[in-house]
């Protein structure tokens, strides 16, 4: 992906785009909003990771309203030290996709990066059956198979596998996961996801002996044909 | 301006008096009570006073037209008997009466002769006289007796035969001073009380305002424990008293929370920054190999983390503490909200062999934050699924109170929800549990537990915002948290929609909230 950076701290900026990098992707840097803007506008990105606070007179949020008011729809992943709830909802008002508050790890950093790049191209036709290997999910009537055999979900388990199967091939964290399948946006203290997902192996991976769901250390979980 | 002084400067003190608002107030009193009392008595005077002269005025002339007819019917003979008669009669002995003829001399009456001054028919004479050795005053008319004048000018007394007719008024002189005075006396009084009542009105006001200028002022020299006192009658003074003292407590709690949270990261964050930054140092002098080194760092970030998701929860707590996110409220069923935490916890409590129970009604309409409540109940269930033994169960109950037999709206339509936990584990101590909602606080038994602390504290901070309560209990074995949350007028109106029956209600609220459940709604399992 062609990944444009926005950011004045240049530690950030450089572990970022380090680490962007050795993903395989295209990354372009900028330390401020002016510069950003000019890019923005100028180049075509598959992705644009912005900070919130940036010297030169146009900060984050007003990058994005400005690049948004002429129907620039290139996906923007706020990433910004303020965390409060009204800041986020700020962010996401004002045209941004996703929101990554600092500190952060870079693999929830990379996993939210793939998943906003990967929906661009996917969210075109809404889609009624999904595939990976031998597992397929029908979505409107809501069934499971796998290798042909039909398995019995409960419903947040089915939302849960439909979530990690649309993204399959991508690193999809704890976090993406509490906020994708279950809504919340905050930080249970126990690892509640690992227990569900490891429930969820016992139905989808332990009858078939080859596993589809993948534990990614110090990341999350994959999804993918082996 | 050439000096540096600011403009502010206090003035001398002959002006501070007069920039005291009660003064002022209690003067405007006082001003308004001497002004009006002299209106009021003003006119009372000239009332009285005006109508005597009119009732004299009245009688003289009548007097007059019923004399001018006994000289038209008798002449001067039955006019000198009625005279006479009238004179004989008068017991007050003030009548005055005089008939003189053309030639000016005495024809009868009781004067010896025609006053000299009264020149005109057209006006009242007021001359002094004496009558029996005291000094008076007189009101006097003169008349022309019709018929003997030949020829005469408008108000022109002439060569006629001529009629004095008048009253003696010393009573009335007297009567005047008598009411003079004693009005005068009156409005002393009435002036004197007025400006003590100010007086009074000022004190009492200055004593109010000034005990809550001390107790303020205490406060801003940093005596927070101050208070303002109360009368406890619950007039404006003592409501105003009231609004303060809670105003107060708001800022001790606040401060508070700011000491306790400075003092906590202090001493509990400063821990795992120690422990990241030994192992980094550890590992930058000892470690031997790449795969040890990368080992330690990664400690260390997971130390950082840590320390990271401490600061964020200790943030978030500050954050609802100090009541900023009330914006968020609206009104939602709380059980869906309800069975999507346990659905949450319920695969994390099988993994640990216990049994999650909910005891839910059908819906239950509530005003407030979701995700906070989702927080809240999310911390309790993960609270007690922790200190749960294998083989446990952990209960989740919600229910609306019962306020009073058979109803569950107060008397300003509002109600009370139950919301508990419990759990069968170790439980917590008396003294652990007051100090359970502390920022940190960790009981002894459950130093070995994963967890940072400020669960309970979020829960708590939750509880307030939505103005309710939280309370521990023991569970025997185990621990009960219950939150009692009032239920805004608006979410009950939309309750009653949801259960038409009064049965349905009274059977929903019928247990004990900490009685031990044999008749789960549903239990997952």
């Amino acid at each position: 992906m062609h990944i444009l950076v926005v950011e004045d701290d240049p530690t950030v900026r450089n572990f970022v785009a380090k680490g962007l990098k050795e993903a395989g992707h295209l990354v372009e840097l900028t330390d401020n909003g002016k510069d950003g803007l000019f890019m923005a506008v100028s180049e075509k990105f598959d992705l644009i990771i912005l900070d919130r606070m940036l010297p030169g007179g146009i900060d984050g949020v007003r990058l994005l309203e400005t690049i948004r008011a002429q129907n620039n729809t290139t996906p923007v992943l706020l990433l910004s030290a303020l965390a409060d709830v009204d800041d986020r909802v700020q962010g996401l008002k004002a045209g941004g996709d996703d929101y990554v508050t600092k500190p952060f790890a870079f693999s929830e950093l990379l996993a939210r990066v793939e998943a906003l790049g990967r929906r661009g191209r996917t969210e075109a036709a809404p889609q009624t059956k999904l595939e990976v290997a031998d597992l397929e999910i029908d979505l409107l009537s809501r069934t499971v198979r796998r290798a042909g055999q039909k398995i019995d979900l409960q419903p947040r388990e089915f939302r849960l596998l439909e979530y990690l199967t649309r993204h399959a091939g991508q690193v999809v964290t704890r976090t993406m996961l509490l906020e994708g399948v279950w809504d919340y946006h905050f930080d249970p203290q126990t690892n509640v996801i690992d227990v569900h997902v490891s429930r969820l192996r016992q139905k989808v991976d332990k009858p078939f002996g080859t596993p589809l769901i993948h534990t990614i250390r110090n990341a999350g979980y994959m999804l993918r044909a082996e | 301006m050439p000096t540096g002084f600011p403009r502010a400067m206090p003035r001398p003190s002959r002006w501070r008096a007069w920039r005291s608002a009660s003064l002022r107030f209690s003067l405007a009193y006082g001003m308004m009570f001497a002004l009006s009392s002299i209106l009021f008595m003003s006119f009372m005077w000239w009332g009285t006073i005006g109508f005597l002269e009119r009732q004299v005025e009245t009688a003289i002339n009548a007097d007059a037209h019923a004399l001018a007819e006994r000289w038209m019917m008798g002449g001067l003979p039955t006019l000198a008997l009625t005279i006479e008669d009238r004179l004989e009669q008068n017991l007050d002995d003030d009548a005055i009466y005089l008939v003189i003829d053309p030639q000016g001399n005495y024809l009868t009456g009781n004067v010896s002769g025609w006053p000299a001054k009264v020149q005109y028919t057209d006006r009242w004479y007021s001359l002094p006289d004496t009558r029996a050795g005291l000094r008076g005053m007189a009101e006097l008319h003169a008349y022309r007796l019709p018929g003997t004048a030949q020829s005469h000018t408008a108000g022109q007394l002439d060569s006629g035969y001529r009629l004095l007719v008048g009253r003696d008024v010393r009573a009335r002189g007297i009567l005047r001073h008598l009411l003079t005075d004693s009005l005068l006396w009156a409005w002393v009084m009435v002036t004197l009380l007025a400006v003590s009542g100010a007086v009074l009105v000022h004190g009492i006001f200055r004593r109010m305002v000034k005990t809550v200028a001390r107790t303020t002022s205490a406060i801003a020299h940093g005596d927070l424990s101050r208070r303002m006192p109360l009368v406890g009658n619950g007039d404006e003074m003592d409501q105003v008293a009231e609004a303060i003292n809670e105003m107060l407590d708001r800022i001790v709690r606040l401060m508070d929370g700011v000491r306790q949270v400075s003092n906590s990261i202090a001493h509990d964050l400063r821990t795992p920054i120690a422990r990241a930054r030994t192992q980094l140092e550890d590992a930058a002098l000892h470690a031997t190999t790449d795969e040890e080194l990368r080992e330690a760092i990664e400690r260390a970030v997971g130390n950082l983390d840590n320390v990271t998701a401490v600061f964020e929860a200790l943030l978030r707590i500050a954050q609802i503490e100090a009541g900023a996110r009330r914006s968020a409220f609206m009104t939602f069923d709380l059980v869906p909200v309800l069975r999507d935490v346990a659905d949450l916890y319920e695969a994390v409590a099988e993994d640990h062999d216990i049994a999650l129970a909910l005891d839910l009604p059908e819906s239950l309409i509530f005003h407030g934050d979701r995700s906070l409540i989702q927080q809240a109940v999310a911390n309790m269930l993960d609270n007690a699924i922790k200190f749960s033994p294998p083989g446990g169960t952990v209960h989740l109950r919600a229910q609306v109170r019962e306020l009073a037999p058979g109803r569950i709206v107060g008397p300003s339509g509002e109600g009370m929800l139950d919301l508990c936990v419990s759990d069968e584990g170790i439980g917590m101590s008396e003294a652990d549990m007051e100090r359970a909602t502390e920022r940190f606080f960790r009981a002894e038994k459950a130093r070995n537990t994963p967890g940072s602390g400020l669960g309970l504290s979020m829960v708590r901070a939750i509880v307030q915002l939505h103005g309710g309560r939280m309370h521990l209990s023991a569970h025997n074995p185990g621990l009960t948290v219950s939150l009692a949350l009032p239920i805004a007028a608006c979410a009950i109106s939309g309750m009653e929609e949801d259960f038409p029956s009064p049965l349905h209600i009274s059977g929903m609220t019928e247990r004990s909230p900490f009685s031990h459940q044999h008749d789960m709604n549903s239990s997952v399992k």
